[in-house]
């Protein structure tokens, strides 16, 4: 349906191009979870000794950090998605 | 002018702004009705997805939520926010790109299974009709606070609101409305908490006050915090009380949860481009984050202000006495979320933990005889404005944006339930010849029926309505977002491994659910108490949503390895989802 012209070259970019996402969405989906379920909960006691604003460090990741981060992994995914797609000429 | 006229004023004229919005974006074919044309700026969905998302609960409870129990409830910080970053790499682009309506299309199409498509019709009316009372009851009570008017006839002029704009409009009168929503829902969120931010620390940024000195005491804020709530026997507030395991599976079942829920899922169908839906997924989260970084802050300056409005003279001194309460306390026990006691008859207010067992001896020493003040959960937010001493029209601004959050995640909500029956069970099953303007029809009627029960719930609100979180974040979590995930990432998983996989992880959850909630809910039908001590391994029936979704996955691979692979077309319409180039194109706007 989307291949166009270029059939067999078409194809194998087609799987280079999402074994490159899922690369991509792997690395983001461990980032995700360091800083929520890690920083934010599991890890918390390992950063207790880093005080911030009467707290510490983990306190700040689960009511706060986590949800920057979030949105900084969202804006750079859609950037680096915006430049794979035109790599592989897969782009609408 | 006085503040009831006020808030009628104000509220009169967000209304008229959205019956305005209404009346110019009408919608004139199925495309516009479903997915707004797709031709919604992905900013402006991103608004309009926050205001889709940030329900009553959001707007009203979770600041309360976060402060009664402190760190321990980050869990909803996290859980709400977190979903996002789920949705812009493993869901909105791919169905964006799938270019069809619903939810339960893409899974019938995928899984070439109209009982996959009927299954997840089922889950998605009963997460969808849980969620919606929730909502219709919101509007209800902030009618009955703000405008002195009894709950019924509020719910009637929110749902005829509503029908107006998402009769008329479907999804495109729906968009435009809560992206207006939105700014008012904000707007009426920062102004208090930007007040008493600088009131207490003297920060303009309440995300940065919460981090900085409590002014009064030169003490860090959250320090002082954990001070006074300690010195009163409850448990600190920056500390951690749960079971760690509980916290990650709850976390991760709201996440999941989030991700998989139609109403949410369906806005990213209304931008133009795949590229779009990635980045809409982004600003989505900026406009909820506003408001989710602020809530926080809010939750625990409000409490320390009511700590410190009781205890003038240091936490275990006398507190204030009952005729020297200020105002706002006044007005918030005529409608009753406030309470007071005299329980030890000295004329003055004693607010304490009185559950706490080491805090008994410190309290009967004092000559205490209970905590005297109830404290709902929602007054963190409502009576924010007048703690504050803000003038009148800050507090009909939270009036009108607690009812924007109610209405905007309500239609949102409507056209997730209409939708499902006028396109997957009329014309995907019923009637598939119907003509488009048929089904335009069909569409609008199905809306009008769904507002209609919708408000009868919200009026008699069944057992199961409170159960917002357990219902419809388990189901989606625990049967939707697995499905549509394998949908998207493996070409492997068919038609019998997804039924299996979304029945498995829903009857499961249901079933662990009730065991600890009663059987559909009813009371006293639960086989086990409601308790820590009761849960398998001390997993929450809110948390059990992740756990679901596991064995979801598991069935449907169990299940698909054992049968036959996809057939060809749709190991090929796999493909196509999975690369942006050729998605249908914008219809105009």
């Amino acid at each position: 349906m989307t291949k166009g012209g270029q059939a067999l070259s078409g194809e194998k970019s087609t799987t280079a191009y999402w074994s490159a996402n899922v690369r991509l969405i792997l690395w983001n989906l461990v980032i995700w979870a360091l800083v929520s379920f890690g920083f934010g909960i599991v890890l918390r006691p390992m950063l207790s000794g880093i005080a911030i604003g009467g707290t510490d460090l983990g306190f700040w990741f689960a009511q706060q950090g986590s949800i920057f981060v979030f949105l900084v992994q969202i804006f750079v995914y859609a950037m680096m998605m915006n430049k794979l797609d035109a790599e592989y000429g897969v782009e609408e | 002018m006085d503040q009831y006229t006020l808030n009628l004023l104000v509220v009169g004229a967000s209304f008229a702004l959205y019956i305005g919005i209404a009346i110019w974006a009408r919608a004139g074919s199925t495309s516009e009705f479903y997915a707004a044309g797709r031709g919604v700026h992905p900013v402006m969905n991103g608004m309009a997805t926050g205001a889709d998302w940030m329900s009553a609960a959001s707007f009203i409870s979770m600041a309360g939520l976060i402060s009664a129990v402190g760190y321990d409830n980050s869990t909803y910080l996290m859980g709400w926010t977190g979903g996002y970053v789920l949705l812009a790499m493993l869901l909105a682009p791919y169905l964006r790109k799938f270019g069809k309506y619903t939810v339960p299309e893409f899974i019938g199409d995928r899984f070439y299974s109209n009982t996959a498509r009927m299954v997840a019709v089922i889950c998605l009316i009963v997460a969808s009709v849980t969620y919606v009372i929730g909502q219709m009851t919101g509007v209800g009570v902030a009618f009955a606070r703000f405008l002195e008017v009894d709950k019924a006839t509020g719910l009637y002029i929110g749902a005829a609101i509503v029908f107006m704009y998402a009769v008329l409009g479907g999804m495109k009168g729906i968009t435009y409305t809560q992206v207006a929503q939105y700014c008012v829902l904000i707007l009426a969120y920062s102004i208090p908490a930007i007040f008493i931010s600088l009131q207490l620390t003297g920060s303009f940024l309440p995300q940065v006050g919460l981090f900085s000195e409590h002014t009064a005491s030169a003490q860090p804020l959250l320090v002082k915090l954990d001070q006074i709530v300690t010195d009163l026997g409850f448990a600190s507030y920056t500390g951690h009380h749960q079971s760690t395991l509980n916290m990650v599976l709850f976390t991760m079942s709201l996440m999941i949860g989030t991700a998989g829920l139609p109403h949410v899922i369906v806005r990213f169908f209304t931008v133009p481009k795949v590229a779009d839906a990635r980045f809409s997924a982004g600003w989505a989260l900026v406009f909820i984050a506003l408001l989710y970084t602020t809530a926080p802050a809010v939750g625990a300056m409000a409490r320390l202000n009511l700590l410190n409005t009781i205890s003038d003279n240091g936490a275990q001194a006398d507190g204030i006495t009952y005729e020297a309460r200020p105002d706002w306390m006044k007005n918030w026990e005529v409608t009753g979320l406030l309470k007071f006691e005299d329980k030890n008859g000295d004329g003055r207010i004693q607010y304490y933990n009185d559950k706490s067992e080491a805090f008994k001896a410190t309290a009967e020493a004092n000559g205490w005889a209970g905590s005297e003040l109830t404290v709902n959960n929602d007054i963190m937010v409502l009576a924010n404005p007048e703690i504050a001493n803000l003038p009148g029209w800050v507090v009909a601004l939270v009036a009108a944006g607690g009812l924007a959050a109610a209405l905007s995640t309500a239609a949102g909500l409507l056209l997730a339930i209409s939708s499902a029956i006028s396109h997957d069970v009329i014309k995907g099953s019923l009637n598939p010849g119907i003509s488009e303007k048929g089904e335009l029809l069909a569409a609008r009627i199905s809306m009008g029926v769904a507002i209609v029960v919708a408000t009868y719930l919200g009026l008699n609100p069944p057992g199961f309505a409170a159960q917002t979180v357990a219902l419809a974040f388990g189901i989606a979590a625990a049967s939707l977002f697995p499905v549509l995930m394998m949908g998207i990432f493996s070409k492997r998983i068919n038609n019998a491994g997804a039924v299996a996989g979304m029945l498995s992880g829903l009857i499961f959850t249901l079933v662990y659910i009730f065991v600890y909630k009663g059987w559909f809910f009813i009371p006293e039908t639960n086989q086990l108490p409601d308790n820590a001590a009761n849960w398998v391994f001390g997993i929450s029936p809110l948390s059990i949503g992740t756990v679901g979704a596991l064995v979801n996955f598991g069935a449907a691979y169990l299940v698909s390895s054992m049968t036959k692979e996809p057939p060809v077309e749709i190991q090929t319409l796999v493909e196509s989802v999975r690369v942006p180039r050729g998605a249908n194109k914008a219809v105009a706007h």
